[in-house]
């Protein structure tokens, strides 16, 4: 869609766009090039110089049986965020939309903690299930079950994915209570009064008509898992035990900040950078869909 | 509703109440954790109810840090004024530089358009996170680190805003444009004239999920600031928890934790119908 009536000149927007693209040059495009390009060298131990080495970095991370674990991790824990984040903001969003009144009340009740950072919120789950102090660490112990995610990798694992799906859930309620509200009551009724029931309804007509903003949130959610748990999982494990909650990100700013290991940093970046352009093409492809209903 | 049994009404509240303390009850502990003396912490269980320490932890993580032999000392105020002026900087110069290349975008043609477009529109795709080490070489050797500039800049560059004031210009009747040029107004008058004040209302929706963004940064804040002047309350918090044997005086750490979280939650609750027009419409 383009304007038909518009301002002549091109010094005037040339002045206008030249803040963003400055901005995005300095601190977009030149850094990017930079992980490519640093990508394809090695430097010497002593950091005095650096060898070209083509794609070596690559090959050496594909044949890496730690960035592979990791790549596993990341895969583990994103699928488990989004899919307990979405399920529980569905059901939510589900019983929200039930209510003739006090749907309001609730999404006030329900929305906060989106504002909340990861790193807050990994520091709230960690105190919980702290192992000296911790509430939930002593009544497990009570029970007979031992806690400890400094030595467990599953149980470092799952209190990561606690912390971060706790945080989401209100992004997914209030995206599945505008899809819900959205779907015209009268399909609702007409199916009501041909004898189906509220589960008979919920599978056959709200679910169909959800899937596009299903989609949408599932893609959304892994962006989220990928890259703004880092906080979450550097307030509560630091990537331990033995890397077993060591997401690609994590390990992108372990090798290169904490191990100085520039060159495979770098290639791990390009990685991430092209996972991260595969995801948000489907997005855009499917954000059309997102509105229609 | 379709059917109005009152079984299932109940069930309805049930469900949701339970969903509620669900997201409640760690913030609750944290609260009470932050009203109780250290020794009420360290041995366990944590009382449900609120102690009796409320003013002097508060006192203590705003003004003088953690007590003596306790982790890092660092008093939170200033803390939270430096994260006040990263998310209303990155907030605010977000929202000019996108206003601005918006306008530019929809009501002007000029060489390179396009190309322009496209190059705004890649910087979408990465976020800090992904290109996180040659972005600090550059803003160490622009002698940037430990200052505002440095920690506001590099999070301006994204393009989400631009497209969410792109697709609302398009929005705009082209009649208030024509009437405007017929009346002999010049672009930079329509823009603050007509166009800002009609986007109001986008601007504030941008604005609280920008400063929730702005306010909760944690990776690029922790490597850009090494002087504790400059640290913000979500990147410090992290240091209040030494590893190993030391306690933290959790106390404190608990207070700081609900000072982290305070300003960003009365954004939210306060505006909270642009919170939700700004998440549904910007996606991010």
């Amino acid at each position: 869609m383009e304007k038909r009536v518009f301002f002549k000149g091109w010094w005037l927007p040339a002045l206008l766009v030249a803040p963003q693209l400055l901005i995005s040059f300095v601190f977009f495009f030149y850094p990017s090039g930079q992980a490519i390009w640093n990508s394809l060298f090695l430097p010497d131990p002593f950091g005095l110089k650096t060898e070209f080495v083509g794609l070596d970095n690559f090959r050496f991370l594909l044949s890496d049986p730690y960035y592979l674990a990791s790549f596993k991790t990341t895969i583990i824990f994103s699928t488990a965020v989004s899919i307990s984040s979405m399920a529980l903001g569905l059901y939510l969003a589900a019983l929200a939309d039930r209510l003739i009144k006090g749907a309001g009340v609730y999404q006030t009740l329900l929305i906060w903690p989106y504002a909340i950072a990861p790193a807050i919120a990994g520091v709230l789950w960690l105190f919980m299930f702290n192992g000296n102090i911790g509430l939930a660490s002593y009544y497990l112990k009570a029970l007979g079950y031992e806690w400890n995610h400094t030595l467990k990798g599953d149980q470092a694992m799952f209190l990561v994915i606690l912390a971060s799906s706790w945080g989401r859930i209100s992004y997914n309620f209030l995206f599945f209570l505008a899809g819900l509200q959205a779907i015209p009551k009268s399909i609702i009724e007409a199916a009501a009064i041909d004898g189906a029931s509220f589960w008979k309804r919920f599978g056959t007509i709200v679910i169909p008509l959800l899937s596009p903003i299903t989609f949408f949130l599932l893609v959304v959610n892994i962006v989220y898992a990928f890259f703004d748990t880092f906080g979450v999982i550097h307030t509560i494990t630091s990537g331990g035990p033995e890397q077993s909650t060591t997401i690609l990100v994590y390990k992108v700013f372990s090798d290169g900040f904490v191990s100085q290991d520039l060159g495979s940093s770098a290639a791990q970046s390009v990685i991430l950078l092209v996972l991260v352009g595969i995801l948000t093409v489907i997005q855009f492809k499917y954000i059309e869909r997102k509105v229609h209903y | 509703m379709v059917e109005k049994k009152k079984s299932g009404y109940w069930l309805t509240h049930l469900g949701l109440i339970l969903g509620v303390l669900f997201i409640f009850f760690p913030v609750w502990l944290t609260f009470v954790a932050s009203t109780v003396t250290q020794d009420a912490i360290i041995y366990p269980p944590l009382p449900m109810l609120p102690g009796t320490e409320f003013f002097e932890n508060y006192a203590n993580a705003l003004f003088r840090g953690s007590p003596e032999g306790y982790g890092a000392k660092v008093p939170v105020i200033k803390m939270m004024m430096n994260s006040a002026i990263m998310a209303i900087g990155i907030t605010v110069g977000k929202i000019i530089i996108s206003l601005l290349s918006a306008f530019a975008f929809v009501y002007f043609r000029f060489p390179f358009r396009n190309l322009c477009f496209w190059l705004i529109f890649i910087t979408l795709m990465l976020p800090v996170e992904v290109r996180i080490v040659p972005t600090y070489e550059v803003v160490a050797n622009l002698n940037l680190l430990n200052s505002y500039t440095g920690l506001i800049f590099p999070l301006i560059a994204s393009a989400t805003a631009t497209f969410l004031f792109r697709q609302f210009f398009m929005t705009i009747p082209d009649e208030m444009v024509e009437a405007a040029r017929m009346d002999g107004c010049s672009p930079m008058r329509f823009f603050f004239d007509i166009l800002v004040p009609i986007s109001k209302t986008n601007i504030a929706a941008l604005f609280v999920i920008l400063f929730i963004f702005g306010w909760n940064q944690y990776l690029w804040p922790l490597l850009m600031t090494t002087d504790p002047d400059m640290r913000t309350i979500v990147m410090a918090i992290d240091s209040m928890i030494p590893t190993g044997d030391d306690y933290a005086h959790w106390p404190t750490v608990m207070a700081t934790a609900m000072l982290a979280m305070v300003p960003p939650v009365i954004v939210v609750i306060s505006m909270q119908k642009f919170f939700v027009k700004g998440l549904l419409e910007s996606d991010k």
